[in-house]
This record gives C-alpha cells, sequence and structure tokens, in this order.
C-alpha cells in the first residue's frame, strides 16, 4: 500500500491569537509552528496501515522551506519519503493547493491519499474533495476509522448519531478527524533518520482564484470577566438561582 | 434570481442548523429561495420551510436518489441550480454541508466559501462575505468573484428567525446522475439509542482536565441528566483517552450551541473556545481565578468542581 499523507504548517495558537497589522496574517512572532490534530491522526493512521499491510508512506506540505520542519516531524513518526511543493510563503488557494497536490500523486503510484478533514488555519474544508475530483478517485471526509484491504476501503463516520459506513475502490482520497487513532510520540531513532533524511522539492503553480481574502480580524470580542457567584459549595444557592433566571431548570 | 438551500432533516422536521442557513439566504436579497431536500414528498415540512421564507421546495425522492451520496447530492444542486438560473448555492457548514458544497465547487470549477457568517451581494457576480478561520477565532473579510455564489453557513453564528411566510410550491425534482456520482454512498447504521446529540444539546456540562481522571465524569453525567443536557469535554480528556473523542468539544470536536454550557475544570485554551463560542450562556467552575475560560463566562463559581458539582446536584434534586 503506497499512501501519501499532506500535512500543513500553522501557527501554534494557545492562549490567544492575534493578526498583524496589515490584517494578512497571523501574527507568529511569540509562537511555534505544527501541524493540526487531524494531520498528526492522517500521520500516523498511515503508519499504521503500512506496518500491517506493508507498503510505505509519503509526506507532502505545501508551503514555504520551514515547512520541512513538520515533514521531518512526520518522518520521525515513520514517513519514509517527504515532498516539499514549495512557496513564498504566501497563500495558495483551495482549487491551486488542490491541482498542485494532484501533480504529485500523478507522477507516482499512491493507492491512498490521506488528507486532514480541514486544515486548522483557513478551514476551507475542500482541498481533499477538489484533490480527487482532479485525479477522477472516490473520496470520503470526516473519517473516524479506517478498514484498508487490497480490495477497498471501508470508511466510517458518525454523523448526528448515526453511523455512516462508506465502502470505496482504490485508489482513492480520506480526509480524517481527530479521534481515529491516538498518534505516538516521534522514537528517537525515528528523529535521527528524520533529521538526516532528503526532502524533495518542486515549486507548485499559483494561480488567483474566484474567492479573495481582504482581511483578517480577530471577531469584536465578547471578552469581559465572568460574574463571580460565590466560593465553593456556598455558591450553589446563587449558583441555582442564576440557572433558575437562565431558564434551563426542568 | 433565486438562491438554493440544501436544507437538512431532523427527523420529520429541517434541521436547526438549516434553518439558520434559510435565515441567512433571506439576507441576499432574491425573490426566489428554493429548499433542497432529499426525502419522500409526502415527509417535506414545507409548511415549517414557508416558514423561514422558503418559496419553492425542491424534493428529491429515495426512487430516484437513496440515501447519503455526496456527490450524486452536489450534482443534483449543480443540477437544479442551472436549470432555476440560481446566483447562490448554500447549506448549512455541518459535516455533510461542507462536503457537499465543495463537491459542487469541483464539479462546476467555481470557488466555495466554508463557514460564513455575513453574505452581501454586490452587483453583478460579486458578493462580499465574512467566515469563519481558525474555526471562528478569526473572520476573514473576503470577496468572492463567481457566476454563482457557493457558500456554506457557521453553524453557531446566525440565529434561525422565522418570517411571514409566502406560498410556497413543492416540485418533485429528478436528477440526472452518472455512474460516478453514486460510488461514494453512505450505508447508515442505527445510531447509539435515545441520545441527546452534543451539537443540538440545550445544555452541556463541560469537564476538562480538573476532573482529574476517567473515574471523575459521574457526578457531571448526573447534572447533565438533571439539566436535560449532556456531557462535552475539552481535548486534554479525549488525548488521556478518559472520554471518547466524540464528546470532545473544540475546534477538532464539536461547535455546541446550547441554552448554557457549565464549564468544569476547563482552563479555556483557544481551541476549545471554538468550540463552545456559540453558547448562549457560559458559567465556569475552576479553582483558577485567572483562568481564561473566565473571559468568555457570564458567570463563574471559584472553587473545587468536585465539592461544587455533587452541592448542585443535592440541590437541583432537593428542588
Amino acid at each position: 500500500m503506497e499512501i501519501l499523507v499532506c500535512i500543513k504548517r500553522v501557527p501554534t495558537v494557545g492562549g490567544r491569537i492575534a493578526v498583524t497589522p496589515d490584517g494578512q496574517e497571523v501574527d507568529t512572532r511569540m509562537s511555534g509552528f505544527s501541524i493540526s490534530p487531524h494531520e498528526e491522526c492522517a500521520v500516523e493512521e498511515a503508519v499504521q496501515i503500512t506496518e500491517r499491510a506493508g507498503g510505505s508512506v509519503s509526506v507532502l506540505t505545501l508551503g514555504p522551506e520551514a515547512a520541512i520542519e513538520q515533514l521531518r516531524g512526520a518522518l520521525a513518526l515513520g514517513a519514509g519519503r517527504a515532498v516539499l511543493l514549495e512557496t513564498d510563503g504566501s497563500e495558495f488557494g483551495p482549487i491551486a493547493t488542490a491541482a498542485a497536490i494532484a501533480a504529485e500523486v500523478r507522477a507516482h503510484s499512491y493507492d491512498l491519499v490521506l488528507l486532514g478533514n480541514e486544515a486548522a488555519d483557513t478551514g476551507d474544508y475542500q482541498v481533499g474533495v477538489r484533490l480527487a475530483h482532479e485525479l477522477g478517485w472516490p473520496v470520503a471526509t470526516g473519517i473516524k476509522n479506517l478498514s484498508v484491504s487490497p480490495d477497498g476501503i471501508v470508511a466510517r463516520r458518525e454523523y448526528r448519531g448515526v453511523e455512516e459506513a462508506y465502502e470505496l475502490p482504490l485508489p482513492a482520497v480520506i480526509t480524517v478527524k481527530e479521534g481515529i487513532n491516538l498518534p505516538r510520540y516521534p522514537s528517537l531513532p525515528g528523529r535521527l533518520r528524520a533529521k538526516r533524511a532528503a526532502v524533495e522539492r518542486s515549486a507548485p503553480v499559483s494561480a488567483a482564484e474566484g474567492l479573495r481574502k481582504e482581511a483578517l480580524r480577530v471577531p469584536a470580542s465578547s471578552q469581559h470577566q465572568a460574574t463571580v457567584l460565590g466560593h465553593g459549595a456556598d455558591a450553589v444557592p446563587e449558583l441555582v438561582r442564576v440557572l433558575d433566571e437562565l431558564g434551563v431548570l426542568l | 434570481m433565486s438562491v438554493l438551500c440544501l436544507v437538512e432533516l431532523d427527523g420529520a422536521d429541517p434541521a436547526d442548523v438549516s434553518l439558520r442557513a434559510l435565515t441567512l439566504a433571506r439576507t441576499l436579497g432574491d425573490s426566489s429561495i428554493g429548499a433542497v431536500v432529499f426525502a419522500d414528498s409526502a415527509h417535506v415540512p414545507a409548511v415549517t420551510l414557508a416558514d423561514y421564507g422558503v418559496t419553492d421546495v425542491y424534493v428529491i425522492e429515495p426512487g430516484s436518489l437513496d440515501g447519503y451520496a455526496p456527490q450524486a447530492w452536489a450534482r443534483t444542486l449543480a443540477g437544479l441550480a442551472t436549470e432555476t438560473g440560481a446566483t447562490a448555492v448554500l447549506a448549512a457548514g455541518t459535516d455533510r454541508g461542507n462536503e457537499v458544497l465543495a463537491h459542487v465547487g469541483a464539479i462546476t470549477g467555481l470557488p466555495m466559501a466554508a463557514n460564513c457568517t455575513v453574505v452581501t451581494p454586490d452587483g453583478g457576480r460579486t458578493h462580499r462575505l465574512v467566515r469563519h478561520r481558525w474555526a471562528g477565532l478569526l473572520f476573514e473579510d473576503a470577496v468572492m468573484e463567481a457566476p454563482v455564489a457557493l457558500f456554506t453557513v457557521a453553524t453557531d453564528a446566525v440565529a434561525p428567525v422565522p418570517v411571514v411566510p409566502a406560498s410556497v410550491q413543492v416540485h418533485v425534482h429528478k436528477p440526472e446522475l452518472a455512474e460516478a456520482d453514486l460510488v461514494v454512498r453512505a450505508a447508515e447504521s442505527a445510531g447509539r439509542a435515545g441520545g441527546v446529540s452534543l451539537a443540538t444539546a440545550r445544555v452541556v456540562v463541560g469537564g476538562g482536565r480538573g476532573v482529574g481522571g476517567a473515574d471523575g465524569f459521574a457526578p457531571l453525567e448526573e447534572l447533565a441528566e438533571l439539566l436535560g443536557g449532556v456531557v462535552g469535554v475539552s481535548r486534554v480528556v479525549t488525548s488521556e483517552g478518559w472520554r471518547p473523542h466524540r464528546q470532545q468539544v473544540g475546534q477538532t470536536g464539536t461547535k455546541i450551541t446550547p441554552e448554557l454550557y457549565l464549564a468544569c475544570g476547563i482552563s479555556g485554551a483557544i481551541q476549545h473556545i471554538a468550540g463552545c463560542a456559540g453558547a448562549k450562556h457560559i458559567i465556569a467552575i475552576n479553582t483558577d481565578p485567572g483562568a481564561p475560560i473566565l473571559a468568555h463566562a457570564d458567570y463563574a463559581v471559584i472553587g473545587d468542581l468536585h465539592q461544587v458539582i455533587p452541592a448542585l446536584v443535592a440541590a437541583l434534586r432537593a428542588r
């Protein structure tokens, strides 16, 4: 089973999120970078599948040179090959991103492409679907359970309390959500191997898309300070009064 | 001028998230609002849809297309958009809504804006919009240039508002589908019986690191039951394996829109706030008066949830 996992370098946001003065980017002066939990799970899932069924995992990112840090992170977890679709750091829209990934997929013979359900930053919810259409492959999104056999895949997710199962022939595109597995921590030998590994590079083509970002902003703050009802169990009568006032008591 | 909105059903009624999407659809100022419903025409909630401004209902019956098949649903929407000359096609920003609209975008080659909170026509093919990034922690102001505007509506941003209903026409529509559209389709099996869903619960009792371990959740469950609600948890709780991931509230879990979110032992990391910002009221129970969650809560009790919750349960039982 030859698997490609697509990941994206995004700022690690902790207690707050801020925007640069020009309104174009998240202010990353105080933050590190990571990949989204969905994508951590996509890498883990790919490694687990190849541990069971054989084959290899490649990891791809579209982003600036600094995103090699995230590629090495995936290599340390068990991916064998890394591909950087190198940009100047400017944002690629979902249509151009899908086209760039499709070009890499066509140049190799993958059986399966895994992505996170949505990127943590842009939240476009469509790169996996557009990639599948580019390739003419079937796609399932938001998957939380995957069983792979040479004949195909059964992908499961839950929707409003009902389990949905999708049977897909291979090759296929699957986008996964956190919860599909518990990602491992990198081993020391894994980290050493990742440090030395070569990263293949190419330059994808960007194109203007019909949806254009003008500015990012932090929502008009609902931030305030909560009214303290009291301390410990002594606060319970006041808490009950507030619950009653909010109309949530049955 | 018309817009088309995919309407999901919740039993016999339109899903609350779809009513929110229809409320936003009305702001586009089009004279005709079409609801696209995949159901038996005998069970289409046309009266409720009219209450939310729908003028035409397009019903795709099980005989034409049975069950959920994302690409087939998208092909149906794209076909109807062409037939009706729609200037916009939208859906609620659910797993299904985002998936189907992504397929519509791929089929038509048009851009799709996920999780919008405002969409305003700006002449010709232009729409100005505001959409969620970082699961709503940031807003993006954007401009869409397209013959048909494709977008989904953030599920926790627009409140559903009814209107004085106009007359509504129901059309049974037979979509033209290719074989490839039906390759991926959901086989649905019965879900967990009778449970209130986290996404739609009226009350959510949240538990975080302060709960202390997998065996600390019984009082929260008891409280949730007394309030007719469910338990939700923070990411650390699912990462530690204390509770299953489907109970996670947050950017990579579920976005909730309850009347009350009672956050117990939850510090309020920004990824968690992304999931609970749609709550009407937030009450925090936390030992730390400086916890970030207090900047998002309406009320707080400073104290140990292991003392406060049992006392609250006892007080509620005594009523």
